[in-house]
Parts: structure tokens; C-alpha cells; sequence
């Protein structure tokens, strides 16, 4: 016992001050939402990143304008585009809130930042305080999961927000669905959206379960949470930082 | 006449030098092997347009420290190994749902991953089994007036990955689990023949998210040996430390949860916060708390400049007397010594016949570790001892993590400390055709086995990936036989195997 009271106070106390201090730091080579000089991009260059885009992402701007845009909700934030592009025309900047609530706001240069995240009045009312999210693994990688599991340690601490991770969708308010919905699952995913009582809504965390990520276009993969249910947010990433993810729920709840 | 053909760990051979052996020579060379304490490491089928099906086995030696390719060709079916072979029943199973051939005499022969369109596969299983659904098919079942049958999954209570377990019990006992996945089938298999292309090394690097780098460094190794590319120093010691980097995090993330199955909460809120620790200091190398972008064929998308390196020296040293002032609690705790002293226990015999691998083998007492049996990269230079233990319990994989995690914090100091200069990232040329290709690793769960085979244009004609968790889950069902049911989350958070690294 003795023990267990002196390491407690080697380890001491370590949640962070995050929301009402400074958010913790992030990596030095993050790479957050980005940043497309559209001034730079002369568009003949060969489409030289929409070529190299894993998961055609990236692609020429709308009619009218010049330069490329980026939907986050296919991107894996793997720099391929900013390194393949001669005029140095994109960069992905430090800004972790990449959260929308439609998915059309998750292409850069589409809506405002204030609004992207905006949970309707009266579910706010009903969710604002107290939110249980019933998580579904639906055929990722595992690491979407691993960084919204990271939320429940000490150091990030969900619970004080009203946000938990219950173990019955009858508990829940939601879903929270990360990886492509896989053919295997999607009947798992269907019944346990059926069980959660309404109101309910539905958040997808990753480019997987935006899109289907690297497995866009895969016969055995639904491309995403959306083919199959309303989705109410949505969170990209591959993975999603955990403030990425924090900063994307605690916004849905008007709590930031 | 030629039985095999022997090659290093990450080196390449002709297709036309692997023996293609007439069946019976090759179930003789394979069990033959593995009497004489070889492993397989993979052994899959790769159907041919009208033609016969190529069975392929890549043998672990570990005597010698090389790897042993050997091939047949089967046409409707074969004489199964497994009978002969405990070895061999996955690895059957999988080659009688992706090829469509029959092991006849398999003891039990029924679907790895249910892909959605199989049809091949169906015939091969019958009716009763493999409808297309996953997840049903017949199950082992015992009989008696107070047996009950516990179902499990595929969705979880926690936040983990999906999967179907099933229980035989009488009473609190456990006397039979079977465990049935492919939940997490995305088809990445399938999808990597015709590469390498811009997917390629996202497919690898999410194999299993929390294996980013040991799956992305096997395969980079593949492309890098097929294409007679050779990868600067400094980058091979940065690939070094993230993969130790991995070990350590995973590791530590395991202790924390295994103390948190038995509620000694002490440990497991101080595991958690740490392991986060080690994910960021993966992230200072790349941005990215899974490594991703940091390994890359010919070297590292990463460089480290002298600041970098001074703060991970610094947070190895902080980050590591964190973690021994936590983990040290479990060992003198007799409540947490009480939980997993004797539970989940596999014995050393049942560990080879079924061909355990990684942290589940080594506490076993098994000596296996690639970076010292088949050493590849850094690791050919720089040696990290093989930590073991020799009960098989629970207990002796919690303690196989605690000494390999102090032992990564020593060889990732020693690398840090002694960086060489020069460029991290060589230019990969055109792969040469018609070769295979075998990349061992030693992934934090285990050895990780990729084995490609190229066409004559130099382009993937088939890509295997064995994920140790292909090894390792019998195990755990092994491990749970006489245990109490309650005991399941404890015995399965001390393997804890890889869903989507198994279901690919």
C-alpha cells in the first residue's frame, strides 16, 4: 500500500488544463488542415498532386476558380501532394480542427469555421450535458480506435465533459463508427444502430469511415459510415489526433 | 532432386530455382522440416488462369538463421499437412477459402475471413458452412445436461476491434473457445496484386494501425531487395528506433490494460497516460502518433535534426522512469502476482505444435525473436538481448513486455546517442521480374512475414502478409482450456492479437 501511495505521488497529477488552459502540445511536424495557395497553382503543371493522391483527395477547383481543393474527408494527411507539387502551391498547416458536421464542409475552401461544427438546438438540449457513445470497429486499421481510447486516460479524461463509451447500444445516445464498414460488419453495424433508442446520432471518425480511406472503392468495404446511415459528424484524420477528435465532440455538444 | 531452396531474411530467389515438388515430396520437406524444429511462416496457395493451384511454404530455420522456400502444384485437392502438422490448419483453411482446393483430411476444415464473394471457397466448404455470412458456419459443440454455450462479439462492450467468440462451458469452466474472425475484411490482399502503386504503402502502413512501422518497414524491405536498392545508415538506425518505439508504446499500453482487467487501477491510469507519452515521441520523428509517413521504400520520409534527437534522449529518460515507478507496482502487488500468477497458462510443447510466435512464445520459454534469429536492418549490428520467461502464463507475458520495454529504452538510447550523418531516403528502382521476395520482422506481437512474388514486367503477381496474430490466436484459445470464463478478458488482453491484421 505504501508502494502504491508513493508512486501516486511520483506520478502526481497530469489531466490537462485543456479546454479552459492551453491545449497540449502539438508534434512539431504535424500536419493539420491545409493550406493551398491557389496563386501559386498555374494548374499545368501536369496535375502533378491530383496524379499522386492515394485516395483521389485532391482535385482541381470548381469551375471558375483556380487551384486544387482537398477533401479531408478522403485525405490521409500523407504530404504526398504537398512534395509532388513543383510550385510549392500546398502546405498543411497546425490548425487540429478539422471537424464538420456535413460532409460537403470537410472540402477545403467550403464553409466557415464557425459554423462547420453545429448541433441543432434541442439536441444540444438533449446531449449537451451527458452524451454515452456506443463505439463501433467497422473494418480499420485499429489506430482510429486507439487515439479515441486514448480520450478515457487520465490525461485527457473525457468523462468530465459528460462524454462516456458505454457497452450496450440501449445505453446510448450514438454511434460512434470509425474504419470503412466492412461487407463482414455491416449487418453487426445495422442492428447496432437499430438498438440505440432515438433520438440518436451518428459520428465517423477517420478517413475510413468518411470514405472508406486507403480502401475507397474496395468490393468488400461500404466506403463509410455514410453509405448506410445519417451521419451527424464528421471527424478526418488517419488517424485523427485525440484533440482533433476532442476538439470535433466537444463542439458537437456546444461545450467549446 | 532439390527439396528447397535457402535464402536470408529480405533476399530474393528465381521463381524457376523454387523446387516444384511433386505433393507427396512436398508435404515430406514441410513436415519433414518442422520435425526438425523449423516454423512456417507462410504457407499459401496463388491460383493460376485454368491451372493448377502453386502452394508456396517459406520455413523458418532458425538453426542456420535462413529461410527455406519450397512449392507444389495441386489441382482440385490435396493431402492435407495438418494432420501431421498442427502447424498448417490455418494456413490450410485460408488456402481452401482463397484458392477453392480441398486439404482433404483437414481435422477441421472451415472459413478464416468469410470474403463476401467466395464461390470458389463455397464448394470447398459445403453448404452447412460458409453461406456468405460472416461468422456462420458450424461450430465445435459439447454436449450434456449442464453444458451452456457462451457467444461473443462480433461487436465488443469495449472500444476495440470486432470479432465472434464462443464458449463451451460447464459451469465457470471454460472447456473449449473458438474463435471466429473476418469481421475487419477489407480485402488489402487482393488489393496489392498488380503493385506496387501510390496505395501500396498505405495498405501497409494500416495492416494493422498499431503496427504501422513493422508492417511498413517488412514491405519496404521486400521492394528494396527486388530492386537492389540499399538503404542509408541513418535511415535503417531511425527505422531502428521506431520500431522499438512501437514495442515500447503497445507494450506499455498492455501492461496498463492487464492491470486494468484485474482493477488495479493504480498501474493502468499511469500506463495509459505513458503510453500516449511514446506515441508523441513517435510523432516528433513524423507528425503522426502511428508513425505514418516515417517509413518509406529506400529510407525514411523523415529526417531528424540535432533538436529532435535531444529531446527524445530527454524524454527517454523521463518517460522511462515513469514507466518503471508504474510497472513495478504490478510485481509487488500480491493482489495483481494472485490474478496472474497460473492463469492462462500454454506450455512449451503446445507452443511449438502450434507454432506461437512473438511475447506469447517467449513466455513460453521459446528463445524466438527475429531481430535475433533472422536480423535484418540496425538490428544486424546492433543486438537487443531476447527477453523470456518460462511459465506461459499470463504473468509471463506481462513480465516478457516489462524486459523488453527496458530493453528498448537501452537500444534506443545507445542509437540516439551514436546517429549516423548522411541521407535517410535512396531512390527505388524497377523490381526485378518473376522473383519471390520474403521479409521477416519482428513486429511487437511477433514475427511479421510478407512474401511477394513479381510478374515478368516486375509487378506484384501476389503479395502474402502473415500477421503474428495468424499464429498466435489458437494460442489463446489454447491458453484459455480449464480457465474460468471470467478469466477470458484477462488471458485475451495478454495476447492482444490483431483483428485487422489478421482479416487483412
Amino acid at each position: 500500500m505504501i508502494n502504491v501511495l508513493k508512486a501516486r505521488l511520483v506520478q502526481g497529477h497530469r489531466t490537462m488544463k485543456y479546454p479552459d488552459g492551453p491545449a497540449p502540445e502539438l508534434p512539431g511536424k504535424f500536419a493539420g488542415w491545409p493550406e493551398i495557395d491557389c496563386s501559386k497553382c498555374a494548374g499545368n503543371c501536369g496535375k502533378a498532386c491530383t496524379e499522386i493522391c492515394p485516395t483521389d483527395a485532391i482535385e482541381p477547383a470548381a469551375s471558375g476558380r483556380t487551384g486544387v481543393s482537398i477533401d479531408l474527408g478522403k485525405c490521409l494527411f500523407c504530404l504526398a501532394c504537398r512534395d509532388a507539387c513543383p510550385a510549392g502551391a500546398i502546405s498543411f498547416g497546425r490548425k487540429y480542427q478539422l471537424a464538420a458536421a456535413k460532409r460537403e464542409d470537410l472540402v477545403t475552401g467550403s464553409g466557415d469555421d464557425a459554423n462547420r461544427v453545429a448541433l441543432c438546438e434541442k439536441a444540444r438540449k438533449l446531449f449537451g450535458r451527458s452524451l454515452k457513445l456506443r463505439q463501433v470497429s467497422a473494418g480499420g486499421c485499429n489506430a482510429c480506435e486507439a487515439d479515441t481510447n486514448v480520450l478515457n486516460t487520465v490525461a485527457w479524461d473525457l468523462g468530465r465533459f459528460g462524454i462516456q463509451f458505454v457497452a450496450s447500444p440501449r445505453h446510448a445516445d450514438g454511434l460512434l463508427i470509425t474504419g470503412p464498414v466492412s461487407e463482414n460488419m455491416r449487418d453487426a453495424l445495422l442492428k447496432t444502430y437499430e438498438a440505440v433508442p432515438s433520438p440518436k446520432i451518428v459520428i465517423a471518425v477517420g478517413a475510413c469511415a468518411i470514405s472508406g480511406g486507403p480502401y475507397i472503392g474496395h468490393p468488400e468495404t461500404c466506403n463509410g459510415a455514410g453509405s448506410l446511415l445519417p451521419v451527424d459528424l464528421f471527424i478526418p484524420g488517419c488517424p485523427p489526433h485525440p484533440l482533433t477528435i476532442l476538439d470535433g465532440l466537444l463542439k458537437f455538444i456546444g461545450r467549446l | 532432386m532439390k527439396l528447397s531452396v535457402e535464402i536470408p531474411n529480405g533476399a530474393t530467389a528465381g521463381l524457376a530455382e523454387i523446387p516444384d515438388l511433386p505433393v507427396v515430396d512436398f508435404r515430406k520437406a514441410v513436415i519433414g522440416a518442422v520435425n526438425e524444429g523449423a516454423r512456417i511462416s507462410a504457407l499459401f496457395g496463388r491460383p493460376s488462369p485454368g491451372g493448377p493451384v502453386k502452394l508456396y511454404a517459406v520455413l523458418a530455420l532458425k538453426e542456420t538463421g535462413m529461410l527455406m522456400l519450397t512449392s507444389t502444384s495441386v489441382e482440385a485437392g490435396y493431402p492435407a499437412l495438418t494432420p501431421d502438422c498442427g502447424q498448417a490448419h490455418l494456413f490450410e483453411r485460408e488456402i481452401a477459402e482463397q484458392c477453392g482446393i480441398l486439404p482433404e483430411g483437414h481435422p477441421w476444415l472451415k472459413p478464416v475471413r468469410f470474403p463476401p464473394s467466395s464461390a470458389a471457397a463455397k464448394n470447398v466448404f459445403g453448404q452447412a458452412s460458409g453461406n456468405g455470412k460472416c461468422g456462420i458456419t458450424d461450430f465445435f459443440k459439447m454436449a450434456g445436461e449442464e453444458v451452456h454455450e457462451v457467444a461473443v462479439g462480433p461487436v465488443h462492450a469495449g472500444i476495440i476491434e470486432p470479432g465472434h467468440f464462443r464458449f463451451q462451458c460447464h459451469g465457470e469452466t471454460v472447456y473449449h473457445l473458438e474463435i471466429s474472425l473476418g469481421y475487419q475484411h477489407r480485402g488489402v490482399e487482393r488489393a496489392l496484386a498488380g503493385g506496387p502503386d501510390k496505395r501500396t504503402i498505405h495498405y501497409m502502413e494500416t495492416l494493422a494501425g498499431d503496427t504501422t512501422v513493422g508492417h511498413a518497414d517488412a514491405y519496404c524491405r521486400i521492394v528494396e531487395s527486388l530492386s537492389k536498392c540499399s538503404v542509408p545508415a541513418r535511415a535503417q538506425v531511425i527505422r531502428g528506433i521506431a520500431q522499438e518505439l512501437e514495442r515500447i508504446a503497445n507494450h506499455i499500453g498492455d501492461l496498463g490494460a492487464l492491470a486494468g482487467d484485474i482493477g488495479f487501477l493504480p498501474t493502468m491510469s499511469y500506463c495509459g497516460r505513458i503510453r500516449g507519452d511514446v506515441l508523441n515521441m513517435t510523432a516528433s520523428l513524423c507528425g503522426n502518433r502511428f508513425s505514418r509517413g516515417l517509413i518509406r521504400p529506400g529510407g525514411t520520409g523523415f529526417d531528424m535534426d540535432s533538436a529532435c534527437v535531444d529531446e527524445l534522449l530527454r524524454k527517454v529518460d523521463s518517460v522511462s522512469a515513469d514507466v518503471e515507478s508504474a510497472v513495478n507496482l504490478l510485481w509487488i502487488t500480491p493482489s495483481v502476482l494472485a490474478r496472474f500468477e497460473g492463469t492462462g497458462q500454454v506450455d512449451a510443447e503446445t507452443c511449438r505444435q502450434i507454432g506461437l510466435v512473438g511475447v506469447a512464445a517467449r513466455a513460453c520459454g521459446e528463445p524466438v525473436d527475429v531481430r535475433q534469429d533472422f536480423p535484418y536492418g540496425i538490428f544486424r549490428f546492433s543486438h537487443i538481448p531476447v527477453s523470456t520467461s518460462n511459465t506461459g502464463d499470463v504473468f509471463a507475458r506481462a513480465f516478457v513486455r516489462w524486459l523488453e520495454i527496458q530493453r528498448s529504452f537501452d537500444f534506443i538510447r545507445d542509437q540516439l546517442m551514436s546517429l549516423p550523418d548522411g541521407p535517410v531516403l535512396e531512390t527505388v528502382g524497377r523490381l526485378s521480374p518473376l522473383r519471390m521476395a520474403v521479409s521477416l520482422r519482428e513486429g511487437w506481437r511477433g514475427e511479421l512475414c510478407h512474401v511477394a512474388i513479381t510478374d515478368e514486367n516486375g509487378r506484384f503477381s501476389g503479395y502474402k502478409v502473415v500477421d503474428p496474430s495468424f499464429h498466435n490466436w489458437f494460442g489463446l484459445a489454447c491458453a484459455l482450456r480449464n480457465q474460468q470464463i471470467s478469466d477470458f478478458p484477462l488471458c485475451n488482453k495478454s495476447f492482444n492479437l490483431s483483428y485487422c491484421g489478421y482479416d487483412l
